[in-house]
């Protein structure tokens, strides 16, 4: 199970901004507690009435999803034409398979990914999106995590090993019997940051000079 | 930002107008530095480097402390240096510690780094740690310098350390506009100077030091003069960001096969013509503060070199 919590609404409404006709999208996976279609519409029409009141009219329409981790089905369930952004109700798995899966809008988070209570079995590959640390950046950073996806977890990237778009670091698949089956060299996470905003017409954000990670609300074990 | 001190004469020939030239010296895995030191007291010798830099667990392979390195070889040779600091392998706490000691023991200039990965060097079990990264390293000495208090406003006890810090640049990183953002936090972040990756081109120099030009930090570009045909490969080959133009490895490539007597002395005359080329070009750039010439143990061109630029 994942764990989420409430981002503040102020800085839903800050990375917003920009936009005026937003799609929440709610999550029936495992979040919890649940972010599904009542809550997206209970973040939809808080935020059209803030942003009614502080002066700039936000439309919101809402829906939700099986899963916003799967790949597969996001381009069945979710249709963002005539929408500007999307506000996931997700973990930080959702938000950035969202971004993946719909890379012309950006994906913001509405939640804090604090943790992932239990582990799933799931058959196949899978990749590591998010670390649950807390303090979710992704409306920052083009809908990419720096913390997962940087083999440093930096927060002013890239580094000096980022050549051609990959990561210096290669990771090793290994199968059953602890043999490496294949070696995958990355992408460079912020070379994927940088091109993402630039795409998006943010280069502002990946300029900005960004805060170190607070570890101090990283330390295990966490409870809420 | 606040206003730049000089603390170093680094800093303060910097400040001076001077261009100004510095090396490079990597301690090993090992208690005895006799080595480094013979090296540094060489380029103490040119009269012309103000300044090395020390290696901090360079390629992520471990070595003796760079810190004690910096102090032991400032004192017994009068040469001033660069402790390369990387966040690589300390965690905030620790970074104030050093930073604290090595103003402690006189030393005048941190080069902050983030560092290779753990995983690249010859312990790639280690723990990597990346508490902060090089830019906010960078603030971190700053604010311990200007403010006499950490990024999480703990205050230091008496005199404040007086240090300047410098930071990394790569003018090879594609896209190149990544990188100009990149040294611009490292500016607001409060870096004094700047040093580079080895560069080869003159032409890719060029074009760097336009486009970081209106960033306002002093900037040494790094060469490598080297000593082989396969040292020149090393770096097209497998350093990240470095390549080196077809005509300097196609030259390098008939020089190798001369007869051994004369190679050495072709190889060196050749170095010394191309490199003294290449820094008068790149000296005509504003942004170009100096050269960081990162011959390490190759002493028959480093006099050469800056003598054939500066005559
Ligand atoms: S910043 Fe990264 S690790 Fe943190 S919640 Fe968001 S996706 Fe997860
Ligand atoms: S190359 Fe990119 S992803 Fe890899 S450690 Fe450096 S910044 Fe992070």
């Amino acid at each position: 199970m994942i764990i989420t919590k409430e981002k503040p609404l102020d800085e839903i409404l800050e990375l917003l901004e920009p936009f005026s006709k937003v799609l929440v999208v709610g999550c029936d996976g495992c979040v919890q507690p649940p972010r599904g279609l009542r809550e997206a519409e209970t973040y939809a029409s808080l935020i059209e009435m803030a942003s009614k009141a502080r002066g700039k009219q936000i439309e919101c329409s809402a829906i939700t999803v099986s899963r916003q981790c799967c790949e597969e089905g996001l381009p069945n369930w979710v249709k963002p034409d005539g929408f500007d952004a999307m506000l996931s109700m997700a973990c930080g798995i959702g938000v950035q398979v969202m971004n993946i899966i719909f890379p012309e809008i950006p994906t913001f988070p509405a939640q804090n990914t604090v943790f992932m209570g239990a582990e799933e079995k799931r058959e196949g590959r899978m990749y590591e999106l998010c670390r649950a640390c807390g303090d979710c950046v992704l409306g920052e950073t083009g809908g990419i995590c720096p913390r997962t996806r940087c083999a440093k977890g930096l927060m002013n990237g890239p580094c000096g090993g980022c050549v051609g778009g990959k990561c210096e670091v290669t990771v090793q698949i290994k199968d059953w019997k602890g043999e490496v089956v294949e070696e995958v060299q990355n992408d460079c996470a912020w070379y994927l940051i940088f091109e993402r905003l630039r795409m998006l017409g943010r280069a502002d954000l990946f300029r900005k000079l960004r805060d170190p990670t607070d570890f101090g609300i990283w330390v295990p074990p966490r409870r809420i | 930002m606040a206003e730049r001190k000089a603390f170093s004469e680094l800093m303060k020939k910097i400040e001076a107008g001077e261009f100004v030239y510095t090396g490079e010296l990597e301690p090993h895995r090992s208690i005895d530095i006799s080595d480094v030191v013979s090296w540094a007291k060489t380029l103490k010798e040119t009269g012309r480097i103000v300044a090395a830099n020390v290696t901090d667990n360079p390629r992520s392979d471990s070595a003796i402390s760079s810190l004690v390195a910096s102090y032991l070889i400032q004192k017994e040779t009068g040469l001033e240096m660069i402790y390369q600091l990387r966040t690589a392998d300390r965690n905030r706490l620790a970074l104030i510690s050093d930073i604290l000691g090595a103003a402690a023991l006189g030393l005048k200039n941190i080069l902050a780094l983030t560092g290779d990965h753990t995983k690249t060097g010859t312990t790639p079990s280690a723990k990597p740690v990346f508490d902060l990264d090089g830019t906010n390293l960078i603030r971190l000495v700053r604010s311990l310098v200007d403010e006499g208090k950490d990024l999480w406003g703990n205050e230091i006890h008496g005199p404040r350390p007086e240090l300047n810090v410098g930071g990394a640049g790569n003018p090879g990183m594609e896209p190149l506009e990544a990188e100009v953002f990149k040294l611009e936090r490292k500016a607001e972040a409060g870096a004094d100077f700047f040093q580079t990756q080895v560069v080869f081109d003159a032409e890719v120099a060029r074009r760097f030091l336009r486009a970081i030009e209106h960033i306002g930090v002093p900037t040494l570009i790094g060469i490598f003069p080297p000593r082989t045909y396969a040292q020149a490969e090393f770096f097209d080959k497998f350093v990240p960001g470095v390549s080196v133009p077809r005509e300097f490895m196609e030259k390098f490539a008939k020089l190798k096969e001369l007869p051994k007597e004369k190679r050495k002395e072709k190889i060196n005359e050749f170095n010394v013509d191309y490199f003294v080329s290449f820094i008068k070009e790149i000296k005509k750039e504003k942004a170009c503060a100096g050269c960081h010439i990162m011959a390490v143990g190759y002493p028959d061109v480093i006099g050469p070199i800056i003598e054939g630029v500066e005559k």
